[in-house]
């Protein structure tokens, strides 16, 4: 059981909180369809807050309403906490305001590009491995809710293009 | 008041899963890898929206039923979805004129619902609105390239529009539950969506060499549990496992 201990608090020196530890083990959790990327760097994990009655609150919220990672994600975040001393927490789903890609974090648009996923771009989507702008969308689906599939035309390989939501 | 918002919730969540369940027939089936993905896809934006919907049905309606009895446990004449959503995928193009035609009419319904008295129904609202766009720019697409295509292809679009379009008219109808929730502004109020829905629709068809067909007031009843036959077939294999292992988990 994790005894929670005031930040700050005189005398402790490296004290932490129990939802700034909440977070930590969060960063952890990698999300299963792109596991390079956490679902902290994922934006998807909207609070964490300690209640009144002592007991942890997550707040996740889906990408995609049927993107069927949501589930896999709950399972392991509820894993992850209760591995951390955390068995109690409760996870709430939010779905307002809707999640977006803007939420990505920048670490995670960077983790993104240096798996090979282009990251989401209102913009001409670059090639995340030779960096041309000369790409081409194939296919406005790809192998997860969340990615469309593009082409190269000057390195001619082919790539995922994170989409914009 | 909760009893038509139950109601409501039903058509709009039964719709989304009954589209599911037809896009999900494509699956290992599309004329291209990229079309599988891209059924496969919407099929997924759909059945989540369902979920989300049939959940919060089961909620207001109080009698302990999940998204899973709701969906699984039901027979045809308790489904209220719209009539165009049961409609057999036939070729590709038909299966592509039926989601352009919701892909519309969801376009407009969501963007009003976003405004809706209920905040529940506002937030499914607004985080279906963002997946229905994209869906419109892929059915959309597929319209003008099928319809300002080959001949082949003109004619086998056009031809499913012709027979699609008399099921249209239900999705701007209202009825007294629809009426009573406008009254309250849960929903909005029907008809006003049909204009820009038609708009889009025209401006689609121009670009795609297409013709819209003569409007048609014909009654169709899907939201009132009265279905084409289709609807019984294809519950009977959506529901085949939960029908036979009731309870069955994995």
């Amino acid at each position: 059981m994790v005894t929670p201990v005031i930040d700050g608090d005189a005398g402790h020196t490296f004290a932490v909180t129990p939802v700034r530890q909440a977070w930590q083990v969060l960063e952890a959790v990698p999300d299963p369809e792109i596991p390079v990327l956490s679902i902290v760097d994922l934006g998807i994990v909207r609070f964490v807050r300690w209640s009144d009655e002592g007991h942890l609150h997550v707040g996740l919220t889906p990408t995609y309403s049927g993107c069927p990672a949501t589930e896999v994600i709950r399972h392991s975040v509820a894993q992850a906490l209760a591995d951390a001393g955390f068995a109690d927490a409760v996870l709430e789903e939010v779905i307002s305001p809707p999640w977006t890609t803007d939420w990505i974090t920048a670490a995670g648009r960077r983790k993104l590009a240096a798996f090979g996923i282009a990251p989401p771009t209102t913009r001409q989507v670059a090639c995340p491995r030779c960096g041309s702008q000369e790409t081409q969308c194939i296919s406005e689906f790809g192998s997860t809710p969340c990615k469309a599939h593009y082409r190269c035309n000057a390195c001619l390989e082919p790539f995922d293009h994170f989409k914009c939501l | 008041m909760s009893e038509d918002l139950f109601r409501f919730l039903l058509r709009l969540g039964d719709t989304n899963l009954v589209l599911a369940q037809r896009l999900g027939e494509w699956v290992g089936h599309a004329p291209a890898l990229e079309e599988d993905l891209g059924l496969g896809n919407l099929a997924l934006d759909h059945l989540g929206q369902a979920r989300l919907l049939l959940t919060y049905a089961g909620e207001v309606e109080g009698q302990g039923r999940d998204e899973d009895a709701l969906a699984f446990l039901r027979d045809a004449p308790e489904f209220c979805n719209l009539t165009l959503a049961e409609q057999p995928n036939g070729d590709f193009g038909r299966t592509l004129v039926r989601q352009w035609l919701i892909d519309g009419w969801q376009r407009e319904l969501y963007g009003a619902l976003q405004g809706s008295t209920d905040s529940r129904l506002a937030a499914i609202a607004a985080k279906s609105l963002k997946e229905t766009r994209y869906h419109y720019r892929f059915s959309a697409g597929w319209l003008i390239r099928l319809g300002d295509g080959t001949q082949e292809s003109h004619a086998r679009v056009q031809g499913a529009l012709d027979e699609l379009w008399r099921f249209t008219d239900e999705m701007f109808s209202p009825d007294e539950v629809d009426n009573r929730l406008a009254e309250v502004g849960v929903v909005p109020h029907l008809p006003a969506l049909r204009e820009g829905w038609l708009a889009a629709v025209d401006e689609v068809l121009k670009e795609a060499t297409l013709k819209r067909p003569a409007s048609m007031k014909y009654p169709w009843h899907g939201k009132k549990g009265v279905h084409t036959e289709h609807l019984g077939h294809m519950l009977g294999e959506m529901q085949h496992l939960q029908r036979t292992y009731p309870g069955a988990q994995w």
